[in-house]
């Protein structure tokens, strides 16, 4: 059995590890002081992918993102990890997106693509956390969807078995396919680049990375090798409506943004003596706070 | 993110270097497997741009992957249930990691599944890996038994086993036995040939066999009957599948914990013969050891890295008397000289890598088809070469490893000696690399020859000629006097006739001659890039200066009617 499968990615700016350099003056993130990397749970997401289309031949798996024309990054990245190929979605009319504009664009994609037998992606993205394009898209394509996947257990191309992570526990969930899976940072790490898949992807590129004077380097191989051109789409490509896509598609307006500061409101000092802090644990206790 | 590999730029340094043009001219040819293999490179810089792409997911594994897991590695260890090794999970996931990266059989020709990827660049990635965790750099970097089964096997076996080591299956090299260490010509694991069963049947045990349960063995045994030399030793395959090998124990060791040190059984071992008969010790196994102490010598460069990367964290962190330990010269005097060492010693690693890369690529290519005079020439002379500069590598760098992690400690003061910080791990585990694949007294046997008989000068010599920046000449003139300070004390040693006196001071020798080599290359790579080595090169300068005075003045002071006073003798056994 082999399946269809698109993976849903992001280039998000690094905000593990920021600096002081993070943000602009004006309160947006500084994009060139944060490395731009591979949405992390979407990795785990591309891992579960990967995983299926080891245990079942001739499965195909695609990448599809949205961004600007340097996110055709990670799509390589994705195929020096296993993935065949991918999709970029870059335009100026899909700049600005907020989460509704974003699952429109995708799920036009998607429909290009043809609808496939899974869409699995991250549950959010680290630059807006929302977790709201993945449950979108299952929306706008009418796909069965779970969310908070830590594992695929099993897929027969019909129905597909996961355990999912739900508040104090899992829960294991038996679904039909076509489906739409989220997954959890708790699901297995990808694999790594491979070596071999490196060396074959590295020159993959797509129309609008290569250099607007002068040739690429090695014409002949993109030629010779089909896979080296990565697709790239514009909103026209994907017969998407205008007026739904980027800014204008895009109902969310930010009014603000605000440092959280917390503040301590009902604290009490206690002194190290064993009385004071068996006190405090019987009182936590008592109030469920710990127990 | 953190990477071993892009995080140093010594090591770019040392991939990009002149000769590696010419490697890759011999390893590629007209380029002309790019029409086959869609990952093979179609020019010079294209096949460069893999070597820095595979290391960097290498360095990239490594800092996220193997060092992370390397603590408890080193306290859980492999296990042994019924004859059979499991890895400590560490290791697992770290094999797992690097199989997944696709890092098995990296320099093994395209048509078995390899990458044929450079030793320059392996051993690199070996260094790195080492870096990391010593122990999983063993059991990874074993892999290069390979070459062996590649160069003297037949073309059945290599198309049998090598797309196995290149899809992750692992190799150990069975030499070592009970009464047969350093002197492996004692082997005698019994091979005979049974008819009934069509193959070779090993019975015996051998000791001591890093990563004793691989997948792959080779073999050394004695299959000439009634022999008791070297010449009645053959080299065989033993495949795990075909079982017959059990392990009795794994060793309980000071170091490199996550390393199984087997003790192996073999009853009946179905195996087969690589290579003719009677070659397996004086052809075959010098071959593998040669591949191995380059190994032991990047895993020593590694260790020695990570060693001087902990000692510079924590004098940059420690504060004592109101400042960072890092500004006061006693401690600043020890981390310049690790680092000194470290430079220097990469350089030698590298330099003899690059010597080994040119003789195989030129016997890899007279394999298909004969070599011209021109290339023949060429070849014995790297070929010489490899073989001259490998002891000295593996030698001097074990060697340093353990100076750089002892030192390590010393900079960690107190904290050092808890169990906490890793570089008391880099200690333990730095103090087999002087032994294993040969002793560093060994190393000296190996290479005492090439002392005396001038190669060594002959190389010195030629890079004294090569030119370098105006402001390194009062340098090399001072390196120039090291070299004849070193030619003076081989004359007088040779001036005195006597074997035992000549291999008394055999590794005095040896040393002025490694410190004067490395201090050369040091030249030559700060005139490259004096923003990397200037300083490695002085410091080090200033050090090897004053070791060939040191040894100058032992040699010179121990005669040949001094022996006596070295010579030890038993203690007497009280009388009854």
């Amino acid at each position: 059995m082999s399946l269809k499968i698109v993976v849903l990615a992001k280039q998000v700016p690094d905000t593990r590890n920021v600096g002081k350099d993070a943000m602009t003056p004006q309160g947006t993130v500084n994009r060139s002081a944060l490395p731009a990397i591979f949405n992390p749970e979407d990795l785990n997401a591309l891992e579960q992918a990967l995983r299926l289309k080891d245990q079942n031949p001739g499965t195909t798996v695609t990448v599809v993102t949205m961004g600007p024309p340097r996110a055709t990054e990670i799509i390589r990245e994705a195929m020096y990890r296993g993935a065949d190929g991918g999709v970029l979605l870059t335009s100026r009319a899909f700049a600005g997106a907020d989460t509704l504009a974003t699952s429109y664009a995708l799920s036009m994609a998607i429909r290009k693509i043809g609808i496939p037998d899974l869409v699995i992606g991250g549950r959010q993205a680290i630059d807006g956390d929302t977790a709201q394009v993945g449950p979108q898209v299952a929306e706008k394509l009418g796909l069965n969807q779970v969310t908070y996947v830590n594992n695929i257990n099993s897929c027969d191309g019909k129905e597909i078995t996961v355990t999912r992570h739900i508040d104090g526990g899992v829960e294991v969930v038996k679904a039909p396919m076509p489906i739409m899976l989220t997954v959890n940072g708790d699901a297995d790490p990808c694999r790594p680049r491979n070596a071999k898949l490196v060396m074959t992807y590295k020159r993959a590129m797509t129309p609008i990375e290569r250099p607007k004077d002068g040739e690429v380097p090695h014409k002949e191989q993109y030629e010779k090798h089909p896979f080296l051109n990565i697709t790239q789409w514009t909103e026209a490509d994907v017969n998407a409506d205008l007026s739904q896509c980027g800014l204008a598609g895009s109902p969310t307006k930010v009014k603000a943004v605000e440092n959280i500061v917390f503040k301590t409101k009902e604290s009490k000092r206690l002194g190290t003596s064993d009385d004071e802090i068996n006190g405090l644990i019987q009182e936590l206790l008592a109030n469920h706070t710990i127990g | 993110m953190a990477n071993y590999y892009t995080d140093k730029p010594e090591l770019r340094f040392h991939l990009n270097n002149e000769l590696m043009h010419k490697i890759v001219a011999l390893r590629e040819g007209d380029f002309s497997e790019a029409a086959e293999y869609p990952y093979a490179p179609l020019d010079y810089d294209d096949a460069v741009d893999n070597y820095d792409r595979l290391l960097d997911i290498v360095g990239d594994i490594t800092a996220n992957v193997i060092a992370p897991n390397s603590e408890s590695v080193d306290a859980e260890g492999p296990h042994l249930k019924n004859g059979r090794v499991t890895y400590a999970a560490g290791t697992q996931e770290n094999l797992r990691t690097m199989v997944s990266a696709g890092m098995n059989g990296l320099t093994m020709p395209r048509r078995y599944g390899g990458l044929n990827i450079p030793i320059t660049v392996y051993t690199i990635a070996n260094e790195i890996v080492s870096a990391g965790d010593a122990s999983f750099e063993n059991i990874w970097s074993l892999q290069d038994c390979i070459e062996t089964l590649y160069e003297f096997g037949s073309e059945e076996q290599r198309k049998k086993y090598i797309p196995r080591v290149c899809a992750g299956e692992t190799m150990s090299m069975d030499l070592t036995e009970p009464d047969a260490g350093s002197d492996l010509q004692s082997v005698m694991l019994h091979a005979s040939y049974s008819e009934k069963d069509g193959c070779w049947l090993l019975n015996g045990v051998k000791r001591f066999i890093t990563n004793g349960d691989s997948d792959i063995h080779l073999v050394l045994a004695r299959s000439e009957e009634g022999t008791h030399d070297g010449r009645g030793l053959s080299m065989f395959i033993y495949d795990k599948r075909n079982g017959g090998v059990n392990v009795r124990r794994i060793e309980n060791k000071l170091g490199i914990h996550g390393s199984p040190t087997c003790e192996l059984v073999y009853k009946n071992a179905h195996a087969e013969l690589c290579g003719d008969r009677r070659l397996g010790l004086i052809k075959y196994v010098m071959a593998l050891m040669n591949g191995a102490r380059l190994g032991i010598a990047a895993q020593s460069v590694g260790i020695s890295q990570a060693a001087y990367d902990a000692a510079l964290s924590y004098a940059t962190d420690r504060r004592q008397f109101g400042k960072p330990i890092i500004e006061m010269p006693a401690v600043y005097n020890i981390l310049s000289t690790m680092k000194a060492k470290l430079d220097a010693g990469r350089a030698l690693l590298y330099e003899t890598s690059r010597y080994v890369d040119i003789y195989k690529s030129y016997d890899d290519i007279a394999r298909s088809r004969k070599l011209t005079p021109e290339e023949r020439q060429e070849s014995k002379k790297y070929s010489r070469l490899a073989d001259c500069f490998t002891p000295l590598a593996k030698g001097m760098n074990s060697e340093y490893a353990n100076q750089n992690s002892y030192d390590g400690i010393q900079i960690h003061g107190g904290s050092g000696f808890m169990l906490e910080y890793p570089c008391q791990r880099y200690y333990r585990d730095a103090r087999i690399t002087s032994i294993y694949e040969g002793t560093t007294q060994l190393q000296t046997v190996a290479a005492i020859r090439y002392v005396t008989n001038g190669t060594y000068m002959g190389v010195i010599r030629e890079m004294l000629a090569a030119p370098v920046q105006p402001a390194y000449e009062p340098l090399k003139a001072r390196i120039a006097a090291m070299a004849d300070k070193t030619d003076a004390a081989v004359a007088a040693v040779k001036a005195a006739g006597s074997q035992e006196f000549h291999d008394l001071h055999a590794r005095s020798l040896y040393e002025m001659t490694a410190d004067t080599v490395m201090a050369l290359l040091l030249l030559r790579d700060a005139s490259q890039a004096p923003e990397l080595f200037d300083k490695s090169l002085r410091v080090y300068l200033n050090y090897a200066e004053a070791e060939v005075a040191r040894h100058a003045s032992l040699v010179a002071a121990a005669g040949v009617d001094d022996i006596a006073l070295y010579v030890q003798a038993p203690a007497k056994a009280e009388e009854e």
